[in-house]
């Protein structure tokens, strides 16, 4: 909260500071009637002012913030006694967590010893004083930078040109978010997984065919080997995907070659938002939908044809999937098969073809590589895909090709290991790393290489 | 060319005419019930939620005669506020059951019996006590709510033909249940609690207040940081930035992350915001900040398509009169593109609100019953509160989770809605 507070006062004095520049540069041209001897305009002196004042100070806020828990952290456990601080991480970490929940006056998961009282007020004052010093130094940045600012103002001076320069370089930073996403995902998933692949061996996860990631927490535990072969998990993944793009394919398609080709303007304006309703539908929402209604559906009626169907099966959380993905693939389609030329219609039908021969002769083969670009984006779609999976499909890694049995995916297995309690040096929470890992790389590859198509694609025709 | 041959091609084609037509036929009606079929799974989706969702918005309540009792609630007759808190308001339900159903005999009789009314009840006099303690020694009629099950049974989703060992209610108290329908005193009222509420074990006191709040905290978080840099960036790639190697990279980086399975960003969240720089779990700061690295793709690509369509006789006549560049975009091209960036930012942010994978990430799937009241709060989001409800065995819970789902799509369609307008309105073609 005192952060808060800090930075409403840093945007009042940022706004002071563009009043006090606006009118300083007014005043060293003698007055408003003087203004076109400045070389800017004086509004463009107020932001040169108010950025002077706010930039700096914003950033060491920002710098102090991120610094300051780790900082306290280290200092607290430096003053614990020396049985404390040889604890393993994880347990010291729990001390750590009392210390800080005795600070905020929460309730403490052990008993309170007078070693403990004192870490705690330790911390406390601490916090206190770094809360001081930051309002302290980035109050007296803030001045400092007004006062510099301010004593630039002359009117030679370029202050339109350092304000763009300064507003252009944050558009830039701004940009680079996306790289800094990329490379924030890649190694974050990345260490953890070196982490999980120094335990278990890469190959053993690659290529084994077993996968029950349970480790013993105690050496005299029974059952729980731990096994990483993550060959089931992609099976069960593709199994779900190969479902989902048999339904999704022929007819997102079809509708698509319907929809552009024979429908009338007005079935189209009304069919096509109406398909698209369907894309916006969130996943937990078709996960819902798949577990209690397509599920039992499809188990009633396997039974009824004396079949045996696991009430988690691969079927119900494919076709709903598949459901899913009918919009995708029709969008996808209806953009390549617009982008195909009218002449080459038109032409096609003037020498007497009729118009499903120029949709399967000359439109489909012209817009084939962008269909194949659209149905790869959504297998990367359906192999990433979470909710319907974690609802729908089972946590038992079956390695089978049967739709009508449970297999498990990457995914579920991700959300299983992570969600809930969790230790961070197990191989099972490194595990949904490494799983985390392989998704990524494995749609990182369908998506370029599906964009790269598409976009060659479309190229040809523009 | 001879006209006999003439004649034999045009025979040729006329055989195999009718064949051809028929294929054309099949191929349209095959299009045709391919629309209606996806059409179908729309009609059928939103059927099967509302059907079995619309009853969550009544809930049950019985009329009881409750009398507060001063030697239950305050012996000591001293009105003090930590009696009157902890008083056993359970007490008074059970006494007034009692006194309905003289008849009901032994332990295991009368814990049925006093199952029938909520765990919930007891606060509802609580604060009525609270908020009047005057009611002490008073007698009033107070409609309070039914367990779930009973609930369960007054919407018809329990079947009261079918033999008893397969039903979760029991004849006899099917049987007091009847009693209180002939007397009228058991009767569905609006759930408001399902509303406002924060989420309960008992499905009878759940409600997603407490998820719609979490959500709106992360999503007022993932517009703050989302638009203004979504903008920016689609402001500096499309009006600024040099054709290189270095905005290549940007561009099919952002083109990537677009495609990025959503779990992925969980991970991310994980790793970074929560192990690297400690921030809270659970908390909507961090959610919202997860779903901005998501959405932030949307709203680069639609923004920038936005500043496409901004012709360059706009930038060419600001530039031609003085105007620096960056004044020429900032004061002329970029409020002409905001309709359209805008519409991008609902739609993106219409994508945020239906998120669950990368939140159940970062630790908001814990069980919360407070609403939060802030963005650090610990708190949970509507569809990470469906996800929860649809894991419950209790039936009530089904019933639940349609709602939820419902009030889901509800935010969903005003949004999209909202987006349609504003670009129908303003939307302007050069």
């Amino acid at each position: 909260m005192t952060n808060t507070l800090l930075i409403i006062i840093l945007l009042g004095l940022m706004a002071i500071a563009y009043q006090l520049g606006v009118r300083r540069s007014q005043k060293v041209v003698g007055g408003p009637s003087g203004v076109r001897a400045l070389h800017s305009l004086p509004s463009y002196y107020g932001f040169f002012t108010a950025l002077w004042t706010g930039l700096p100070a914003l950033l060491v806020l920002l710098l102090w913030v991120s610094l300051q828990s780790g900082v306290i952290r280290d200092l607290v456990v430096s003053d614990l006694p020396e049985a404390v601080r040889s604890l393993p991480d994880a347990q010291l970490g729990l001390v750590i967590n009392d210390i800080q929940n005795l600070a905020q006056g929460n309730i403490v998961s052990g008993e309170v010893s007078p070693a403990m009282e004192q870490a705690s007020a330790h911390y406390k004052s601490l916090q206190q004083t770094s809360y001081a010093a930051s309002f302290v130094v980035v109050l007296s940045l803030a001045i400092m930078g007004l006062t510099f600012g301010w004593r630039r103002i002359a009117p030679k001076y370029r202050a339109r040109n350092r304000v763009e320069a300064a507003i252009k370089w944050m558009l830039v930073g701004c940009s680079t978010i996306a790289i800094f996403t990329t490379l924030g995902i890649v190694l974050s998933v990345l260490f953890e997984s070196i982490r999980f692949f120094q335990i278990i061996p890469i190959s053993d996860f690659l290529f084994g065919l077993d996968w029950s990631p349970q480790m013993a927490i105690r050496a005299d535990q029974v059952g729980s080997s731990g096994a990483f072969g993550v060959i089931p998990l992609f099976v069960g993944t593709l199994l779900i995907a190969l479902i989902a793009m048999l339904v999704a394919v022929p007819i997102g398609l079809m509708s698509a070659i319907y929809l552009s080709e024979y429908a009338g303007s007005r079935f189209r304006a009304y069919a096509k938002p109406l398909l698209e309703i369907l894309a916006g539908i969130p996943t937990v929402v078709y996960g819902f939908f798949a577990a209690l209604t397509v599920a039992p559906f499809i188990r009633n009626n396997g039974e009824l044809l004396g079949l045996d169907v696991s009430s988690e099966s691969a079927l119900a959380a494919g076709l709903v999937m598949g459901i899913m993905i009918i919009p995708f693939i029709s969008s996808l389609s209806d953009d390549v098969i617009n982008a195909v030329p009218q002449t080459m219609r038109d032409a096609s039908l003037g020498i007497g073809a009729t118009r499903s021969e120029t949709v399967k002769n000359v439109i489909l083969p012209a817009a084939l590589p962008g269909i194949v670009g659209g149905i790869l984006l959504a297998v990367s779609r359906a192999i990433g895909e979470t909710m319907i999976v974690v609802m729908a499909a089972g946590l038992s890694a079956n390695l089978t090709a049967n739709p009508l049995q449970s297999v498990t995916t990457v995914t579920v297995q991700i959300v299983t290991l992570l969600v809930g309690d969790q230790e961070f040096d197990s191989p099972k929470t490194l595990a949904a790393f490494a799983l985390g890992l392989l998704l990524f790389i494995v749609t990182l590859i369908l998506n370029v290489v599906a964009l790269h198509v598409v976009r060659k694609y479309r190229e040809a025709y523009e | 060319m001879s006209k006999q041959e003439q004649i034999r091609t045009m025979d040729r084609v006329n055989a195999t005419l009718k064949q051809r037509y028929g294929r054309e036929r099949r191929f349209r009606r095959f299009g045709f019930f391919a629309v209606l079929l996806g059409l179908t799974f729309v009609g059928l989706m939103f059927l099967s939620i509302i059907s079995k969702g619309y009853s969550a918005f009544q809930q049950t309540r019985i009329l009881m005669d409750i009398e507060f009792t001063e030697s239950i609630i305050d012996p000591a007759g001293e009105r003090e506020y930590a009696v009157l808190s902890s008083a056993n308001y359970a007490g008074l339900i059970k006494q007034s059951l009692r006194a309905l159903y003289p008849e009901v005999k032994g332990r295991k009789e009368k814990r049925e019996l006093y199952a029938i009314v909520s765990n919930g009840a007891p606060l509802v006099l609580r604060e009525k006590v609270l908020a009047d303690p005057a009611l002490i020694g008073t007698r009033t009629q107070l409609w309070l709510p039914a367990d779930d099950d009973i609930d369960m049974l007054i919407k018809g989703h329990i079947d009261r033909t079918v033999p008893e060992s397969e039903r979760r209610i029991k004849d006899n108290v099917v049987a007091w249940i009847e009693k209180l329908e002939a007397d009228q005193k058991i009767e569905k009222f609006f759930n408001l609690t399902f509303l406002t509420g924060g989420d309960s074990r008992e499905p009878e006191l759940a409600g997603i207040g407490g998820a719609v709040m979490g959500s709106l905290y992360t999503l007022i978080i993932t517009l703050l940081l989302s638009f203004p840099m979504g903008v920016a960036a689609a402001v500096y790639l499309e009006e600024f930035a040099p054709r290189n190697r270095w905005t290549d990279l940007v561009e099919v980086n952002i083109n990537n992350l677009a495609a990025v399975p959503s779990i992925v960003f969980g991970l991310l969240g994980l790793a970074v915001f929560i192990n690297f720089f400690g921030l809270p779990r659970s908390a909507p700061l961090v959610g919202g900040m997860v779903l901005t690295l998501m959405t932030l793709p949307t709203i680069i690509i639609a923004s920038r398509a936005a500043l496409k369509a901004v012709p360059p006789s706009i930038r060419e006549a600001a530039l031609g009169v003085g105007a620096s560049k960056m004044q020429a975009v900032f004061h002329h091209v970029l409020p002409l593109s905001m309709p359209g960036m805008l519409t991008g930012t609902i739609i993106g942010m219409a994508q945020a609100l239906g998120e669950t994978a990368p939140l159940l990430m970062i630790g908001m799937v814990a069980f919360i019953v407070d609403i939060p009241g802030g963005a650090m709060d610990p708190a949970t989001v509507l569809p990470v509160q469906i996800f929860l409800w649809a894991d419950s065995p209790e039936r009530a819970f089904m019933e639940k989770t349609s709602a939820a789902i419902m009030v889901l799509l509800g935010f969903l369609i005003v949004m999209n809605v909202l987006a349609v307008i504003l670009r129908k309105r303003f939307e302007r073609r050069w």
